[in-house]
């Protein structure tokens, strides 16, 4: 009878594993089969309003880059001081489950909500707005990686610096952190991954643009909604054009996603 | 004989602790002695030896009483439980090394190891910094395993080696005494041995007190054994004494394993 059972949840759990999978493949499948027709060096080369993606691949990456410059020193920041400095006190708790909730905020609220304290004030969707847009949704993801990659850090390690002399933030800084490199690196990949795909903060944010940005105060071009707006335009040519920059875009977002698989494998040298 | 430390009266409650986990624990730590500090489990030798180089201040709230008397060569004594600035605790536990259970690398190269505290001491000049680290090695034996790789990882060391090399760490700093937490217990009989031979020569220089669970550590390594019990310090003597023909009936029962 326990063979039995043990069976049977042999091949339900790889029966499910296979059909996440098969999903994954075939998602991947259609987007080559659609996509690859519709890629060509010209669309590299040129920008939207002449058939191409140049400018939306550029756009998408400023506005993701920008977002991560600001996000990232802030999240790290704002976990070493969950993790070092505040830890269990109610004050960094709350913070905490506040990033918790952050996070799994869906993300057309977070688009509504800078939709409504920047571009509504401004007049028009521009790329500032964009890029607070991804910066929110970016960095309740670095503050609790870092925060969960230092907790994994032996407290040991720390009474260690402390106990030859070392000042609190200097152990922080040069050992805590160092140790936590490669978990924090990883998790830093993957989140700059997630908003390089996100379509709905940007949707009423920095909008997107058939032109080479003329700066960020104006709408700012943006693969992911180029893709949206694309993909139900009349003409097959535009459509093809969609499946060609959603494949590229999921290419990316998998080579950082790989990147950062590779970093964790790399971590247990 | 001279006194490097001494505790007196010494309690010490943890924060949020109803009851204090150190009752008015006094003993004296020889100059250039090994004193050993033995008991089961839970009877405080931890918290007395976190106690000597004020590492529990990590962690705010907790309450001292009585006194702890560091002896300086040419300062008065200095009771180290009225330490309050930060730059006083950097000097103290610069005086007052210690050593932990589990080996505790820091995630760099071998040689930035050993320089990391000689440079928080403002130690610059690269061939003076060169010269302490390779002396600091020699001083642990391991100068010869790790010449050719100084810069590697030192994570990649094994558990001895690792632990040996936080001992270097410690004793480049030249402290006046070195706190050994069971600086063995996590180490195959072999790295235990080498490290024994080593504080046998550390003594020389160094003021050395070591909690063990090991009791026949305690007596191969030690002059001095404080014997403690539900955080009171039952006995203290010569580890002779303690081990041949202790006074309390309650420390002959744990040296013959009656208990604990």
């Amino acid at each position: 009878m326990r063979l039995w059972v043990n069976k049977v949840a042999i091949i339900l759990s790889t029966a499910t594993a296979l059909l996440g999978l098969l999903f994954l493949g075939w998602i991947l499948f259609t987007l080559v089969i659609k996509g690859v027709s519709s890629l060509s060096p010209y669309i590299f080369t040129h920008d939207l309003i002449n058939n191409g993606i140049r400018n939306l691949l550029w756009g998408q990456f400023v506005l993701a880059g920008l977002a991560s410059i600001i996000g990232i020193p802030v999240g790290i920041l704002a976990g070493i001081y969950l993790q070092e400095y505040g830890n269990h006190t109610r004050y960094a708790n709350f913070i905490r489950d506040l990033s918790d909730v952050m996070m799994s905020a869906p993300s057309i609220v977070v688009g509504t909500f800078i939709y409504a304290v920047i571009v509504v004030p401004v007049g028009h969707t521009n790329g500032w707005a964009g890029i607070a847009a991804l910066f929110v949704m970016m960095l309740p993801i670095v503050v609790r990686t870092t925060d969960d990659m230092l907790s994994l850090v032996p407290i040991e390690l720390r009474e260690a610096g402390i106990a030859i002399g070392a000042p609190k933030y200097h152990v922080i800084f040069h050992i805590i952190l160092k140790a936590a490199k490669v978990g924090i690196m990883t998790g830093l990949i993957l989140a700059f991954a997630r908003i390089m795909g996100e379509t709905a903060p940007l949707l009423y944010t920095s909008g997107s643009s058939i032109y080479m940005s003329s700066g960020l105060s104006e709408t700012y071009p943006s693969m992911t909604v180029s893709i949206y707006n694309l993909a139900t335009m009349p003409s097959e040519e535009l459509v093809g054009l969609a499946w060609a920059a959603a494949l590229i875009l999921t290419l990316v977002v998998l080579v950082l996603n790989l990147l950062g698989r590779f970093l964790i494998k790399d971590k247990r040298l | 004989m001279s006194n490097k430390m001494e505790i007196k009266n010494f309690s010490f409650t943890y924060k949020k602790a109803k009851a204090p986990s150190l009752h008015q624990v006094t003993l004296p730590i020889k100059a250039n002695k090994v004193t050993a500090i033995i008991g089961p489990s839970g009877c405080g030798k931890s918290t007395l030896l976190r106690s000597m180089n004020r590492i529990h201040d990590l962690y705010p709230g907790n309450k001292y009483e009585g006194e702890i008397l560091l002896y300086h060569e040419e300062k008065q004594p200095q009771n180290i439980l009225d330490i309050k600035k930060e730059n006083e605790f950097i000097e103290l536990r610069q005086k007052v090394g210690m050593v932990f259970q589990k080996p505790t690398p820091f995630p760099m190269s071998i040689f930035d190891n050993i320089a990391y505290g000689l440079r928080l001491t403002g130690l610059k000049n690269r061939y003076k910094l060169h010269e302490q680290v390779e002396k600091a090695l020699r001083d642990v034996a391991l100068w010869d395993e790790v010449k050719d790789r100084l810069h590697d990882d030192a994570r990649g060391l094994s558990g001895g080696q690792q632990q040996r090399l936080c001992i270097a760490r410690v004793i480049a700093l030249k402290p006046d005494v070195l706190l050994f937490d069971e600086p063995t217990s996590a180490l195959d009989p072999l790295s235990t041995l080498a490290i024994e031979e080593m504080i046998f020569e550390l003594k020389k220089n160094y003021t050395i007190t070591i909690v063990t669970h090991n009791m026949q550590q305690a007596s191969r390594v030690s002059e001095y054994t404080a014997f403690m019990y539900l955080g009171n310090l039952v006995e203290y003597d010569t580890t002779e004494t303690i081990f041949i023909r202790p006074n309390k009936k309650q420390t002959e029962d744990y040296i013959t394993g009656k208990f604990g």
